[in-house]
């Protein structure tokens, strides 16, 4: 057996589908690392991947992935960097194919392994588990999924840390998988590096706050922080989280040298409450981390050292995200110029709610915001703003039906307002707003024993 | 006997906490921060889930729940039906709570001199 590591570097690479190019290349070239971590999954994302699978199977994962490994894969086979990744979607042998083609057209082949972590599509197993008596009850609402069976169009488990340890423990040097959750891919080389056993709660809790502490991306190295935020500098130049990783579960978050941005405690207290529930009681597949013991300390410029994370053992849960299909939406905007920019906003929503209901159109939802008065703080920005003598303003209407004509209608209710509506009005070179179709999210729990993980390792 | 009441002033929440904040389905969080752990007793005290209830009404459909984190002198608020059915549903521009943060640092609190 090799020996055990006594620090590990992880670098985060990327915080989800869209985000910026130029990290992960950055990340791999600005300095020492033995991890990159790509993040690219959210939960809406499973189901526009199912689509685009079913209309070509040899697609379904987050094809930005493949241009991003061609980059960076010549430099990560050089310095021995591994990749762990969730860029697989609903497809992951698809996807490590694409990755598997790509490294041998770069003369690389003989030199990486790839690992795939499936198991978690779920998809093609739902009536069984149904009939087996698995309700998959909507954590929010509570009505089973038989209510809206018919319509789903993708599932998937979330799966933890521990498959990708096996593909590591295989000699994966790129571990590609499906739905794996964002913590588990920073966990996963903790566990792979230190030697941490399944049953080690607190050094697994850790691990999952260093997760959850870079999953996003720059989000904790100075971006989207409202700490100080006109005096972090260079963002142009942001640089990535990067987790300095000791055996004892204690950790520290850094950037590489030179780059732009801040590690500060206050800018990763921000990162620790994004998105967060009951804070004791962070809960994964690798076990619950009680983000109420965490420990932080400002260890010089850009480093905050974590530590005192405590655990507790995982749930017999997983969680299933479900997607299935909603209805129909679309959104219309207008702007409106001084003088009386919001009045005659206003009056212009007045007028196109009239047309609609003289039409006999039915929605679930029409929703009107003003852009520039009250679409972000709604009210509580009305009281104070200076409504008569706004500049300008965005009327922003959006409908919300399951009939698809009536939302087309809805469409084709805007432009005519430049015309024969209030005056002063523009804005309108994106042309009609384009209904959508409304792939909703259904989470649910599902028992753990039900869902049987896959690893493979191959040679490329 | 009972005291005279005592002078208070407006104190905004802006001055003494920072936030962040996010979605789970129909589910805001903010994240309330103090910018000095001398404030953090403020908030605790102060910035209690009815009092932010108040203060977002007409803006939530459900109700607010509150957690502390003492060790990062924070407490977290779980606003229930925050964001129009949430997610891909949801018709708002901040479909995912992003701002809500800032909009809770809209809150005024009357505390003593």
């Amino acid at each position: 057996m090799k020996p055990r590591a006594v620090a590990l570097r992880i670098a985060a690479g990327q915080g989800f589908w869209g985000d910026w190019l130029e990290a992960p290349y950055r990340q791999v070239t600005g300095g020492p690392i033995d991890y990159l971590m790509m993040d690219y999954l959210a939960e809406v994302t499973m189901s526009i991947l199912q689509k685009q699978k079913s209309r070509d199977p040899s697609l379904g994962y987050a094809k930005d992935f493949i241009p991003q490994m061609e980059r960076i894969l010549p430099i990560v086979a050089k310095r021995r960097i591994k990749i762990t990744a969730n860029a697989g979607g609903v497809n992951p042998r698809g996807c490590a194919q694409a990755v598997a083609e790509t490294a041998r057209r770069l003369r690389l082949g003989g030199t990486l392994r790839i690992g795939v972590v499936t198991g978690d599509d779920l998809l093609g197993r739902l009536d069984g588990l149904l009939a087996r008596g698995h309700e998959l009850k909507n954590l929010d609402t509570g009505r089973p999924l038989s209510d809206v069976r018919d319509r789903v169009v993708s599932a998937n488990a979330y799966l933890g840390a521990w498959p990708v340890v096996e593909a590591l423990r295989g000699g994966a040097d790129i571990v590609v998988t499906g739905r794996v959750t964002d913590t588990g891919l920073t966990l996963a080389p903790m566990i792979h590096a230190f030697g941490w056993r399944p049953d080690a709660w607190d050094l697994l809790a850790a691990g999952t706050v260093a997760g959850h502490t870079i999953e996003c991306g720059a989000q904790c190295s100075g971006g989207n922080c409202l700490v100080d935020w006109e005096r972090i500098p260079d963002l142009a130049n942001v640089g990535y989280p990067i987790v300095d990783a000791a055996p004892d579960g204690t950790f520290e978050i850094t950037k590489h040298p030179g780059t732009g941005g801040r590690i500060s405690v206050a800018g990763v207290k921000e990162q620790l409450v994004y998105e967060m529930g009951n804070p004791a009681e962070y809960i994964t597949p690798d076990g619950i981390a009680d983000f109420t013991t965490i420990r932080l300390e400002q260890r010089g410029k850009d480093r905050v050292r974590v530590s005192g994370v405590r655990g507790r053992p995982a749930t017999d849960k997983l969680k299933v995200s479900i997607g299935y299909f909603y209805g129909y939406k679309a959104v219309g905007t207008l702007v409106y110029a001084w003088p009386d920019a919001y009045r005659k906003a206003q009056a212009a929503d007045r007028i196109v709610r009239q047309r609609l209901a003289d039409l006999g159109l039915t929605f679930e939802s029409v929703l009107t915001e003003f852009v520039g008065a009250d679409a972000t703080h709604g009210p509580l920005a009305r009281a104070s703003a200076p409504l008569d003598q706004l500049p300008e303003v965005q009327l922003r209407i959006g409908v919300r039906s399951p009939d698809k004509a009536a939302v087309e209608r809805f469409t084709r209710e805007i432009a005519p307002l430049i015309l024969n509506g209030p005056p002063s009005v523009t804005g309108f070179a994106g042309g009609r707003p384009k209904p959508e179709e409304i792939v909703a999210y259904w989470p649910a729990l599902l028992d753990r024993r039900t869902v049987e993980p896959c690893v493979e390792v191959v040679d490329v | 006997m009972r005291k005279k009441a005592a002078r208070k002033t407006t104190v905004a929440l802006v001055k003494l906490a920072h936030a962040r904040s996010g979605d789970k389905g129909d589910t805001a969080n903010v994240g309330l921060i103090a910018l000095k752990p001398e404030y953090y007793p403020i908030l605790v005290k102060h910035v209690t889930a009815a009092r932010v209830a108040r203060h977002f009404k007409g803006m939530i459909s459900g109700p607010v729940e509150r957690y502390e984190l003492p060790n990062l002198h924070a407490l977290n608020f779980l606003l229930h039906g925050a964001l129009d059915g949430g997610g891909t549903i949801s018709l708002k521009t901040d479909a995912q709570g992003k701002v809500f943060s800032t909009a809770l640092l809209r809150l005024e609190l009357e505390l003593p001199k």
